[in-house]
């Protein structure tokens, strides 16, 4: 090809390529390109053993086109720790850059490729880790919580998970093909305007959460359905286990949510594709309009975030204090108040656009408030400990690291919320180091606990806690050495998202921050470490009971990993921790009387349709208009097909129930 | 607390103990959900026209120096048009009705009046567009007429949609007649269609008959 593309980008090229050319592979980058061959490298070696192993009938028949929520939500933690350790990429070059960058220095990064960093970051962190990550929880623990077989639509639930990864795919591609968005994670208009942002790196962004964003939606009509319609009998409202209580909130907040989001950035394709004015400066458009919208949306997908694990901290409080949560219905109102709350504290993250005193003060109090039911939460936790036999196992160790973390963290939001303190503060580092402590201290650690609770349920065997102490204090230590200094930064006037800096006496702190990014890096290894150490040695960690931390919710009655079918009986449930209470009364495991279990089937329609959206979305975003209209056609004649199909569901023969719970009494008989 | 101990009597066995299992499996038959969880996908929907209705009272007076609502509407028009929609919903229940008498003749001629009209409507819809777009009234003219078409637009794209749709289940029924699980898909499309039609009164309100008083 000619070096010249521009000269050629004519006639049937365009026609065919759109604005694609070579000059929109990223070859003058030497990091890019070097991360592409790492890349390239590592991927061709994966799919090099699936082949030489058989893998890829295996793979697709029992993973990726399958129905069972408890294999969609360990593709979903799959994906997020995949993504995970991209958007940590990132951030430890982040860290590199504003260490280096001073005294006339440049650092490493050209501004171009420093500022798709930081909008990646957070795209990916946000999008593509912690959702995932709270969605394949939410996935895999509600069902076995409530005693249900499955979610109410299995196959919506496979077609969500694939969505989801095909927004990460679209992501992800930026980073070879073109360039991603340079507007930071919420892409302001008009920074993010045609006039602005030409290139694709916009598109990118607006697509992949698009296509991302179908999959969350469905995936919380999903879950409220389920935990509204599939309880098992006895199980009332009030005696739902507080995680799918937590879930039930956040999944209603990502439906009262999620649909903004579309709206806000189908209306800046629109602007950018067609040329409308909702967010331009000229011909009576409102940029701010666009800002309030996505915080409508931005502040209730926090709460999202963080209430799923909230409920994970009081299920492992509970089980590891051997005790009945403290405060189990003011914890229900708790979270429901903050589900509430989490819409009406929007303009606090724009408190300098100039909307008067009486609008901040209402804002402000509103987002103090909340610290009300948040506050009350800790408490429960703390009273919950209280004269309780705490056994100190990982995911306690977890945490009590939230407590101390996450309290420090809303303290400062607090301080935030306070408007005079927020034009001082807004935009600056204390404003990153906020968020980061109440996302990693609360977030990320949540889904740590989770983890190291729920993976002997999941795999069956426990993780070893050699390398799980160290990933522990790594990341704890680490955390509290990385983000400290950005507080004092902050408070000194230094605002976020900068390259260089002039002020030489603020290096050691970039410094020391990035040697915390450094012992987070540490902390991910170990955690690495950790599962490999745990997979290599399953057969010593093994737990045969199905109950390995002496649980108190129904995921603990059956075999771990569980059957397919969950339960061979549904459980009748008369208590709030009813499988504590199962074993207070002497339960005994019934075994006979077994009976053929109906269970959806597998389908590869979600899959396909998510490829198509792949295609679709590359052919908006480079305007290869014949691409996008053919493979639109194609999403609608696949899902009119689908439903075209009404044979959806099979049965368990009953002498399959009876071995699986055969071998399942022989592996509880060794217990003696 | 009390609540929590105390145990449903149909929970217990004839000794007064209580069962951790019923003799018959609790069955949640296919579909069971799918009602609750339509009627909550088209809760979402709803927002996503908020959102839109939101854009249009903020950017809704912002002419740009360009034609307001006042020399664009043709209110007789937008009648028309709207009493087009309100037949189609109409129709749409006469279908149900003779859904629920089990008539398949009936229940598809039902289907296929509302989609006459639905069309009727949709046609009405794209010449009032044309003829906006050439008196110069197009979408990147000012932010009111980006906030109107895209209102209105959204609007009839799910109306067309939902014609797409309506299309598939003539044919499902015609394959398989008014089974359980077509009797379900034809009770969604039918809250989707009245939806339509209460999103479309709003519109007609808010856009139309209040534009005519800017």
């Amino acid at each position: 090809m000619s070096p010249h593309p521009a000269s050629e980008n004519s006639g049937i090229w365009k026609l065919i390529f759109g604005r694609l050319d070579w000059s929109s592979l990223p070859l003058h980058e030497p990091i890019v390109v070097g991360t592409f061959v790492m890349v390239a490298l590592g991927g061709a070696v994966v799919l090099g053993l699936i082949t030489k192993y058989r893998l890829w009938g295996m793979l697709w028949r029992d993973w990726f086109t399958t129905v069972d929520h408890k294999r969609i939500g360990i593709m979903y933690m799959v994906l997020g720790l995949i993504m995970f350790l991209r958007g940590f990429a990132d951030a430890i070059m982040m860290r590199l850059q504003q260490a280096m960058a001073f005294n006339g220095s440049e650092g490493y990064l050209n501004s171009h490729h420093y500022d798709q960093i930081f909008t990646a970051h957070g795209v990916i962190m946000i999008f593509f880790v912690a959702m995932p990550m709270i969605t394949g929880i939410m996935n895999y623990i509600v069902p076995l919580q409530i005693g249900a077989r499955d979610v109410s639509f299995p196959f919506l639930n496979n077609f969500s998970f694939w969505m989801t990864t095909a927004g990460a795919i679209i992501v992800m591609m930026s980073l070879f093909v073109g360039e991603f968005a340079r507007t930071g994670w919420l892409a302001y208009p008009p920074l993010s305007g045609i006039a602005y942002s030409p290139g694709v790196g916009v598109d990118y962004y607006i697509w992949g959460l698009q296509i991302a964003g179908i999959g969350t939606l469905l995936s919380g009509v999903n879950l409220i359905a389920t935990i509204v319609k599939m309880r098992a009998p006895g199980m009332t409202m009030m005696k739902l286990p507080i995680f799918t209580w937590t879930s039930l909130c956040a999944n209603i907040l990502i439906v009262a949510a999620f649909p903004v989001l579309t709206a806000v950035l189908a209306l800046l394709s629109l602007d950018r594709y067609v040329g409308t004015a909702f967010f331009t400066n000229d011909m009576g458009g409102n940029p701010m309009m666009y800002v309030n919208l996505i915080w409508i949306w931005g502040h209730p997908e926090v709460y999202i975030l963080i209430l799923p694990l909230f409920g994970v901290f009081s299920e492992v409080t509970s089980t590891f204090s051997s005790k009945r949560l403290f405060g189990y219905s003011s914890m229900v109102y708790a979270t429901i108040v903050i589900a509430l709350l989490s819409y009406l504290v929007w303009l606090h993250h724009f408190f300098t656009m100039g909307s008067g005193a009486s609008v901040n003060s209402f804002f402000g109090i509103t987002t103090m408030v909340i610290s009300i039911p948040t506050g009350a939460k800790l408490f429960n936790w703390l009273f919950t400990m209280y004269r309780g036999r705490i056994r100190y196992e990982l995911p306690m160790m977890w945490t009590v690291a939230f407590m101390l973390t996450f309290t420090v963290g809303g303290m400062t939001g607090v301080l935030l919320a306070v408007p005079p303190a927020d034009f001082v503060l807004h935009n600056s580092l204390f404003l990153i180091a906020h968020f980061h402590n109440v996302i990693i201290g609360g977030v990320l650690f949540g889904l740590f606990a989770a983890i190291n609770y729920w993976w002997p349920k999941a795999f069956g065997f426990r993780l070893e806690t050699t390398w799980g102490k160290r990933s522990f204090w790594l990341w704890v230590v680490g955390f509290w050495v990385a983000f400290m200094p950005l507080y004092v930064l902050g408070l000194m006037g230094v605002t976020r998202r900068m390259r260089v800096f002039d002020d030489p006496s603020l290096q050691i702190w970039f410094q020391i921050a990035a040697l915390g990014a450094v012992m987070i890096a540490g902390g991910i290894a170990c955690m690495l470490i950790q599962f490999a150490v745990s997979i290599k040695n399953r057969d010593q960690l093994r737990d045969t009971t199905g109950d390995p931390w002496d649980g108190r919710t129904l995921e603990w009655a059956t075999s771990s990993p569980p059957p397919d079918y969950n339960f061979a009986f549904t459980p009748v449930i008369h208590d709030g921790d009813a499988w504590a209470d199962m074993k207070k009364r002497g339960y005994e495991r019934p075994l006979t009387g077994y009976a053929p279990i109906h269970m959806p089937s597998n389908t590869g329609t979600g899959i396909i349709i998510a490829g198509l959206s792949v295609a679709f979305s590359v052919g908006m975003i480079w305007y290869m208009w014949w691409l996008a209209g053919l493979s639109f056609v194609a999403i609608l004649a696949v899902a009119i097909g689908h439903t075209f199909n009404y044979k959806r569901d099979f049965t368990i023969p009953k002498d399959v129930v009876e071995r699986t719970e055969g071998e399942r009494s022989a592996l509880l008989a060794t217990q003696g | 607390m009390a609540t929590r101990s105390a145990i449903d009597p149909a929970f217990l066995d004839n000794d007064g103990n209580p069962l951790f299992h019923l003799g018959e499996d609790p069955h949640h038959p296919e579909g069971s959900s799918t009602a609750l969880g339509f009627w909550i996908y088209l809760m979402s929907d709803c927002l996503i026209f908020a959102c839109l209705f939101a854009i249009y009272a903020v950017l809704g007076g912002n002419y740009a120096a360009g034609p307001g609502p006042r020399d664009l509407f043709d209110l007789n028009l937008v009648a028309l048009n709207t009493a087009m929609l309100l037949f189609s919903s109409i129709t749409y229940g006469f279908a149900m009705l003779a859904m629920e008498k089990d008539k398949v003749g009936a229940t598809q001629a039902w289907l296929a009046i509302t989609g006459l009209f639905g069309l009727a409507f949709l046609s009405i819809e794209l010449y009032e567009f044309a003829h906006l777009i050439h008196e110069g009234a197009t979408p990147q003219r000012s932010g009111f007429l980006s906030a109107f078409f895209a209102l209105v637009g959204t609007h009839g794209l799910h109306v067309t949609f939902g014609i797409i749709w309506l299309v598939t289940l003539m044919v499902q029924v015609g394959q398989k007649g008014l089974i359980a699980a077509n009797q379900r898909r034809l009770m969604c499309l039918s809250m989707f269609w009245h939806f339509l039609d209460v999103i479309w009164i709003g519109v007609f309100t808010f856009v139309y008959l209040m534009g005519m008083l800017r």
